[in-house]
This record gives structure tokens, C-alpha cells and sequence, in this order.
């Protein structure tokens, strides 16, 4: 059988597959940066805290991914659930460590600049840090979807669906067919997700901050 | 309008402020100066409450700032730093109108204040309100700096070494123009350099401190003519370099020495070709063993002279002449007086050592004064 007519026939499975697997990536990174982004802000107002809190981070993504489905399912069974509080978890890292060092690194000039001029340090957050720190928190963002992406293939060994179904699945019955349809459509997504947010990221990013990366 | 009671500040065992008391007057341009580590910084951000003090009060228009709420405090205060403190995300309007747009002023409002403050620094509206502070040059983006510090009308400003990072010439013109603006809106200005020049040029008064303590506070005249400390003294190196112990300055001293001569023997029309391919109008004649004889004009020439006569009928010594040791006073003096426009400078021998001319007189005295002109 070849693979085009291997997809004409299965199209039905490989179209929820795929949606399954954009609503488990949208989903994780999604919450990551709910919490990361708020998480790596408060760091910078508590930078003492800032090394252990992202060591801490990154331990957890040593944790082989197998391992961490593995404890989930134990703890929290079968399904989306775990398999979208492991991904979150994923998630965070990128986004924190990018989240904390783009506001860390924005310049002193500009912070005293604001802070003598007489604004709060919300205001500062908003109006200077932020818009400067984008570019830094937005390619953090892109890091942890793209790798997302790619785990979210895990997730079907514990149910959860999506790309990795068709993977397991071809692996388990020595069908090629099944592990391509499974991991170029994982791939393209990759690409088309950062490419995405490097469109979104031209839109939100000021022109003169871009300007004066170059 | 600000004053300082015994402020100190100590960061460790440091004291970068020790027991400071002064007070600057309303309408004052006040420069802080002093070696690196003086504390000149430190007292400047202490009346915006970037820093508190340890001990002592301030008070800005008659209040103790410590009991007022330091955003509101900065917020009448204007703020200009050292370089870059434009935010690169705003566009050179929204940089302007920041202070206004915190002060809750209408959008009209900051609108007509990026307007009029932009068509103060000749900076057309249309051609840069949109642009980004990166699109900018150096000079121009300090002087949005200041502007984005004038823009709610502050009675006070404060200006961190604002132009320490521009080129001579942006420099200079910056100066004029803050000083100008500063007349021109009764503001009282607190500015921060290390450079005595920009001092001398700007201040009201100078402050100088060293090592956290004030050393003089006075007038840049008085500063030049009585420093109050050695520190000072080398800190003004070349401002006061011919004062006090260096011999009096001598008319040598402000001549200059190419001087164009002819001797009496000459015809009227060779004396005549030599001052026009030297674009002169006055010779310098001398006699056979170059001593002085006196001088001619290219108009005496062409009234009364005749063609093949020799230039020694025409020769006037109506210019004043003064030996080259002779004091300086007295050939400024002399120049004052003759309608020649200069002074001959004789040697022992009375041969021609030079000339003093106005310009003469004046690079000397630019020299005395700011040091050797390139």
C-alpha cells in the first residue's frame, strides 16, 4: 500500500489525531506560560530566590519524559489529564528562564530612567520591561511549543491521543505507514507553530526595540 | 527651593555623603563636580529619592521630600540621565508625553506639549514624532531626553552627566541650548558632569565636592580666581594655569610672527603687488639693517604714490610700537587706541619681532584662558 493511499483511506483517524495533538500542545504551553511568565516576573522582584527556583526547573526537565508519563498514569491514571500536567511542566522552563533573564538584562539606564521619572514599579513592569523583555520571552515560547510538539507524541502511550497514537501504533504492529503518518504531520506542525509565533511576535513587538537589536 | 540639613550616606563603611548641608536658590543652574566617587551622583539622586539618605533632611519648595510619596515626588521633578534612558519601545512622542500620560493629562493635551516642546529644539513634529529613539542620532536623542524631563512643566530638573557621551560639537550646542531653555523657562537646574569646562560654562554656581563633603560652593568667577582647595586648583588645571604664580603675560606674548616687511628701497608698485598677493593693506618698512622705519597703507600707495618712486616718502610711524617684554596691558592697551588696527612688536635692536592684531590678541587670550587651540 502506498502512504498517499494509506492517508486517502485513513484520513478520518489521522485529521483527530492531529487536532488532538494541537489541542494537547495548545493546552500545556498554554498553561506553562500561565505560569511561568507571572512566575519568572515575581524572580526578578525577588532575585535571591531567582537560582534556586530555575535549578529547580531545570531538574525536572532532566526527567526522562517516559519517566514522568510513567509516575502520571500511576498518580493520576489514564487520559488528557496527566498527560497535559506533565506537558505543562515541560513547558515551564523555556518560558521562565527567557521570562526572567529578557527582563533581567533589560538595561539599568531604562529602569532608572522610569523609576526617576516617577513610575510605579507596575507601570515599569508594563510599559518599559515588558515591551523590551518580549523579543527574549517570545523566543522562550517558541523553544518550549517546538519541544512540546515533539512530546506531545508521548502522550499517546498513556491514552491521551494525538500524533503519538499512530506512532505507538505503528511501532507495536511494524507498520511504516502508521509512524509516517504520525511523524510528518508532528514535524510540520512544529515548523508551522514557530512560524506562527514568529509572525504573532512581529505584530507585538515594538518597532523600535526590533530597531535597536539590529 | 532645594535644600540639604546634614545629609549623610554611607554604603558599608564608605561615607559617600558626610554630613552635606547646602541650599540651591530658585531659578539657580547649580553643577555638581568632583572627582569620580565624590558623591556628586549620590546627592543628586538623593532629591529625587533614587537614594535615602542615612541621616539629615532634604527639602524641595519648603517640604521634607522623605514624608512625600516618591512617585509623586519624581513626578515633578524632571529627570534627565546619562545616554541612553529614552525607552527604545516608544516612538520620540510617546517618550515626551510619558511624564504627562502618568500625570492623567488629557491626549490633546500631551499631543500640543510634544508640539511645542519639539518646535523648541527646531526638531519639525511631522518628520520626527513617530520616529524610534534608534532612528535617531546621538545629540538628537538627548535632546528629546531633555525635552521628555520638561514636559510636565517641573519647576526642578535634574541632569545626570546628561552630555558626557557626545561628540565636542553636539556637545556644545546642547549647553547652548539648555542653558538657553533653562533662562528662558525660570527653571531651577541640578546637573551632574565631571567636566570643568561644562561647569564653568553653565553654572550659576558650581558645587564641588570630594570624597562626600562639599569643598566650595560659588560662583564660576569666584571658583576660578579663589579655589578653596588644591583639589580644586588641579581639577581646573588649565582654567587657571596663567593665574598667580606664572610671570605676567608680556606683549610677545600675544603677537603674532609673520609679518610682512619691505624694505624702504622698494618701489610703490612691487609695495603695492606684495600687499594685494598677501591680501594686507598695511607693509611693515625697514630700513637696510632691519630696523624699524614705520609703515605704509595700500592706499597711501595708490592715492600719492608715483610709479618707480621708491615707498620711503610714504612711510607713516603713526602706528604705536611696543618693546616685546613690555606688559601685555600696555599693547592691548595701544590697540585699543590706534585706528591701525595693530601694534608693532620691536626687538632689542629695533628690528620687527611681530604684530598684535585684534586676532592675535584674541587666540592668545582664548589660549590663556581654555589652553591650546588646536
Amino acid at each position: 500500500m502506498k502512504f498517499a493511499e494509506f492517508v486517502g483511506k485513513n484520513h478520518q483517524i489521522l485529521l483527530d489525531s492531529l487536532l488532538r495533538h494541537i489541542e494537547l500542545v495548545t493546552i500545556s504551553v498554554l498553561g506553562g506560560m500561565l505560569l511561568a511568565i507571572p512566575l519568572g516576573i515575581w524572580l526578578t522582584r525577588h532575585r535571591r530566590l531567582a537560582g534556586p527556583v530555575l535549578a529547580l526547573a531545570g531538574t525536572v526537565q532532566t526527567i526522562p519524559g517516559l519517566v514522568m508519563l510513567g509516575f502520571a498514569l500511576i498518580l493520576l491514571g489514564t487520559g488528557m489529564l496527566p498527560a497535559v500536567v506533565v506537558l505543562t511542566l515541560y513547558a515551564i522552563l523555556p518560558v521562565l528562564r527567557n521570562t526572567y533573564l529578557g527582563i533581567v538584562e533589560v538595561d539599568r539606564g531604562y529602569t532608572e530612567a522610569a523609576r526617576g521619572i516617577g513610575m510605579t514599579d507596575l507601570q515599569m513592569l508594563c510599559s518599559v520591561e515588558l515591551p523590551i523583555a518580549l523579543p527574549t520571552i517570545v523566543s522562550g515560547i517558541r523553544l518550549s511549543t517546538v519541544y512540546i510538539v515533539s512530546w506531545t507524541t508521548l502522550a499517546g502511550m498513556i491514552g491521551a491521543g494525538g500524533l503519538g497514537d499512530l506512532i505507538w501504533t505503528g511501532l507495536a504492529t511494524y507498520n511504516k505507514q502508521y509512524i509516517l503518518a504520525g511523524a510528518i504531520p508532528s514535524a510540520l506542525l512544529a515548523l508551522v507553530l514557530g512560524g506562527l509565533i514568529s509572525l504573532l511576535e512581529r505584530r507585538l513587538v515594538s518597532a523600535g526595540v526590533r530597531r535597536a537589536r539590529v | 527651593m532645594i535644600r540639604f540639613e546634614h545629609v549623610s550616606k554611607q554604603y558599608g563603611r564608605a561615607k559617600v555623603l558626610d554630613d552635606i548641608s547646602f541650599e540651591i536658590k530658585e531659578g539657580e543652574f547649580a553643577v555638581l563636580i568632583g572627582p569620580s566617587g565624590c558623591g556628586k551622583t549620590t546627592t543628586l539622586k538623593t532629591i529625587n529619592r533614587l537614594i535615602e539618605p542615612d541621616a539629615g533632611q532634604v527639602w524641595v519648595n519648603e517640604q521634607d521630600i522623605a514624608r512625600q510619596s516618591p512617585v509623586a515626588l519624581r513626578r515633578g521633578i524632571g529627570y534627565v540621565i546619562q545616554q541612553i534612558g529614552l525607552f527604545p519601545n516608544m516612538t520620540v512622542a510617546q517618550n515626551i508625553a510619558v511624564v504627562p500620560k502618568l500625570l492623567k493629562y488629557s491626549r490633546e493635551r500631551c499631543d500640543q506639549v510634544v508640539r511645542e516642546l519639539l518646535a523648541m529644539v527646531d526638531m519639525p513634529y511631522e518628520e520626527n514624532a513617530h520616529k524610534y529613539p534608534a532612528e535617531l542620532s546621538g545629540g538628537q536623542q538627548q535632546r528629546i531626553g531633555v525635552l521628555r524631563a520638561l514636559a510636565a512643566s517641573p519647576p526642578i530638573v535634574l541632569m545626570d552627566e546628561p552630555f558626557g557621551a557626545l561628540d565636542p560639537v553636539t556637545r556644545d550646542s546642547l549647553q547652548e541650548e539648555i542653558k538657553g531653555i533653562q533662562k528662558k523657562l525660570k527653571k531651577t537646574i541640578v546637573f551632574v558632569t565631571h567636566d570643568m569646562d561644562e561647569a564653568l560654562r553653565l553654572a550659576d554656581t558650581v558645587i564641588f565636592m570630594d570624597k562626600g563633603k562639599i569643598l566650595q560652593m560659588a560662583s564660576p568667577e569666584e571658583m576660578l580666581q579663589h579655589p578653596a582647595s588644591p583639589i580644586i586648583t588641579a581639577f581646573m588645571g588649565k582654567h587657571i594655569a596663567q593665574g598667580g604664580d606664572r610671570a605676567p603675560m608680556v606683549a610677545e606674548d600675544f603677537m603674532k610672527k609673520r609679518v610682512l616687511k619691505a624694505p624702504k628701497t622698494s618701489r610703490t608698485l612691487e609695495g603695492i603687488k606684495l600687499m594685494s598677493s598677501q591680501g594686507v593693506n598695511s607693509l611693515v618698512v625697514v630700513e637696510e639693517d632691519g630696523s624699524y622705519l614705520g609703515t605704509v597703507t595700500v592706499e597711501d600707495l595708490r592715492t600719492s604714490g608715483k610709479a618707480g618712486q621708491t615707498i620711503e616718502a610714504l612711510v607713516s610711524d603713526k602706528v604705536p610700537t611696543v618693546h616685546r617684554k613690555e606688559d601685555a596691558r600696555l599693547a592691548f592697551d595701544s590697540l585699543q587706541s590706534t585706528p591701525d588696527n595693530f601694534v608693532v612688536v620691536l626687538n632689542d635692536n629695533r628690528t620687527v619681532a611681530g604684530l598684535i592684531t585684534r586676532t592675535s590678541m584674541a587666540k592668545a587670550l582664548g589660549e590663556a584662558m581654555w589652553g591650546e587651540l588646536v
